[in-house]
């Protein structure tokens, strides 16, 4: 783990307006490298908008985002993705036709030249998922099954595998757990965990303190689009936290 | 118990992609079959065939279009009308006594300019549904080419302008006779279809168009420009029709206000008797063209046994609601929820 002094991804005074409602204000955020932060707050507190923003999928209509300690603006998706900004979407954002290892490098697919054209590489497409999917201990029949014949653990998993096959500095997931049968939870964590291991700044949106108290490092409280309270787990009580996403102190 | 539903269910996942693949060619090879033993002289007969294609050669065009459309879970009823206004444009630039080699690319490039309108309005100017900016355009390019040509026929191409859907070639170098020709148009049919499935299987930009049918947001998510890729398809959708017209000024040897009348929903049937979905995200290339000959079997079997055409409709369309229900039961089985 890095000095607490530098964290990997900050945010800064992040306001986001659509139209007359206010989704966020002047919120604040940071996650050090091999640390993991915990997001919680009420429905409509702005946890999903403030990961959107962060993913570039939403523009702040104020405040800064910095990446290693340089200010970044990002336009769109891609430009978090190239700095290693990864998203794992609570409808988990995979293409159910499609295989596993296709989704995993969706918009990024390995090309082949032959002659002036490019086609799919889809050999090295199985390759690159099978050795990625095994790094990670993901247990699937193959590589070329279709998504929606996956449950609803083995999707996150492919989902969190999609996030972290092109070297993830950051991986945000939102509400990583919510869909998942109890037994296929652990699974998930254990997996957060391996990755926090690697070095990886892992955000976490959750609803269940179990996810929080079982995987984070540190846990913030969103209210009503602000910042309501922050705390290192370790300083903090599960009361404590579901007080704050209520809005009390 | 469970380890025989694991097998079961494996099974079923071997086979359920052969099915989706290749469930339809049983049908079509079924249905040539059957026409065989009704009409054992005169179906499978060399002139009998090629007529096949040469009747199938512009609506194979025109559902190879809306197929990309419907992959992307879009629409596009316009094809008709692209198909009219392009042979329109095309009669207009005949007559005016512009060479051949102009006057075959201006369809493609007008059907490609429709295409791309309908992308843009789509996109751009956010329309709830593909549906109703191409409802709107089906009127929009039927009248434009009424107006342009003054609702009346344009006739009488030069040779190369014909070629591409009258041209005939020889096979008596082969032994054949000289009636035994092979239609120019089922050589282009042949060529479009390989090229497109390339396309669509291939290349990355393929891959994105079933991902956008499978899931626009996760597309949207993993960066891929989907409007941006909406708007290539609606535009090759508009160039096929392009193509359709050059086929039809080719066999017609006319620009006719009908032509293409309806002809949109024929494509849009086509695609859904060959497997595509209307939820996006499935079909095949291979699909479309069984879903096109099985159309052109079922309506030259029945002009062979001199059924009515009104019966021809009510199979058709009861062809479309039966592979559809196939559909909805496939959609249920292969889906985890």
């Amino acid at each position: 783990m890095s000095t607490l002094n530098n964290p990997l991804l900050e945010a800064k005074g992040i306001t986001k307006y659509f139209g007359t409602i206010t989704a966020l204000e002047n919120v604040d955020l940071k996650v050090h490298a091999g640390e993991c932060l915990g997001v919680v707050g009420d429905n409509g507190a702005g946890k999903s908008t403030l990961m959107k923003v962060l993913s570039g999928l939403y523009k702040p209509s104020s405040g800064s985002l910095f990446f290693q300690g340089k200010k970044e603006i990002l336009e769109s998706p891609k430009d978090s993705q190239n700095l290693g900004l990864e998203m794992v979407y609570q409808d988990l954002a995979l293409a159910g036709n499609l295989p596993i290892g296709e989704n995993i490098f969706l918009g990024r697919e390995p090309t082949k030249n032959v002659g002036f054209l490019k086609f799919l590489d889809f050999n090295k497409i199985k390759e690159l998922t099978n050795a990625h999917l095994g790094k990670l201990k993901i247990n699937v029949k193959s590589a070329d099954q279709k998504v929606e014949e996956l449950s609803g653990g083995q999707r996150q998993a492919v989902a969190i595998a999609r996030s972290t096959a092109f070297n993830a500095k950051v991986v945000i997931m939102d509400e990583p757990t919510a869909a998942l049968a109890i037994k296929e939870v652990g699974k998930v964590l254990d997996l957060i965990n391996s990755l926090k291991k690697t070095g990886v700044g892992v955000i976490v949106i959750s609803h269940r303190m179990d996810d929080i108290f079982s995987v984070c490092d540190r846990v913030m409280a969103l209210f009503q689009g602000t910042n309501f309270a922050e705390s290192e787990l370790s300083n903090t009580s599960r009361d404590e936290v579901i007080g704050w996403i209520m809005g009390k102190k | 118990m469970e380890e025989k539903d694991n097998n079961k269910d494996s099974l079923y996942l071997k086979l359920m992609p052969y099915i989706e693949k290749y469930g339809i060619l049983l049908l079509l090879v079924l249905m040539i079959l059957v026409m065989h033993i009704l009409q054992p002289d005169v179906f499978l007969s060399w002139r009998n065939v090629t007529n096949v294609f040469k009747q199938i050669s512009w609506q194979s065009m025109l559902a190879l279009g809306v197929f990309m459309v419907i992959v992307t879970a879009g629409i596009d009823l316009s094809v008709g009308s692209i198909m009219m206004l392009s042979l329109m444009v095309l009669a207009i630039v005949a007559k005016a006594g512009a060479p051949w080699f102009i006057v075959v690319i201006t369809p493609l490039i007008a059907g490609f300019l429709c295409g791309l309108f309908n992308g843009a309005g789509i996109t751009l100017l956010r329309m709830p549904h593909p549906f109703i900016m191409t409802l709107g355009t089906l009127y929009i390019f039927r009248g434009t080419g009424n107006l342009i040509s003054g609702g009346t026929p344009i006739s009488g191409f030069t040779d190369e302008v014909r070629y591409l859907g009258h041209g005939r070639i020889d096979l008596t170098w082969l032994g054949l006779e000289k009636s035994q020709y092979l239609p120019v148009s089922l050589v282009l049919i042949a060529v479009v279809y390989i090229i497109f499935w390339f396309f669509l299987n291939h290349s990355r930009t393929g891959k994105w168009i079933y991902a956008i049918g499978g899931n626009p947001s996760a597309a949207r998510a993993s960066g891929i420009n989907v409007n941006k890729i909406l708007i290539i398809v609606y535009s090759l959708c508009g160039f096929l029709s392009g193509i359709g017209a050059l086929i039809l000024a080719g066999r017609t040897d006319s620009g006719y206000p009908n032509a293409g009348l309806q002809s949109e929903l024929d494509a849009i049937a086509a695609c859904i008797i060959g497997g595509a979905s209307f939820f996006g995200g499935r079909g095949t290339v291979l699909g479309v063209f069984a879903g096109v000959m099985i159309m052109g079997i079922l309506r030259n079997g029945l002009n062979l046994m001199d059924v009515s055409s009104f019966w021809q409709q009510v199979l058709i369309g009861s062809i479309i609601v039966i592979a559809v229900y196939i559909d909805v039961l496939r959609r249920d089985l292969g889906t985890r929820k």
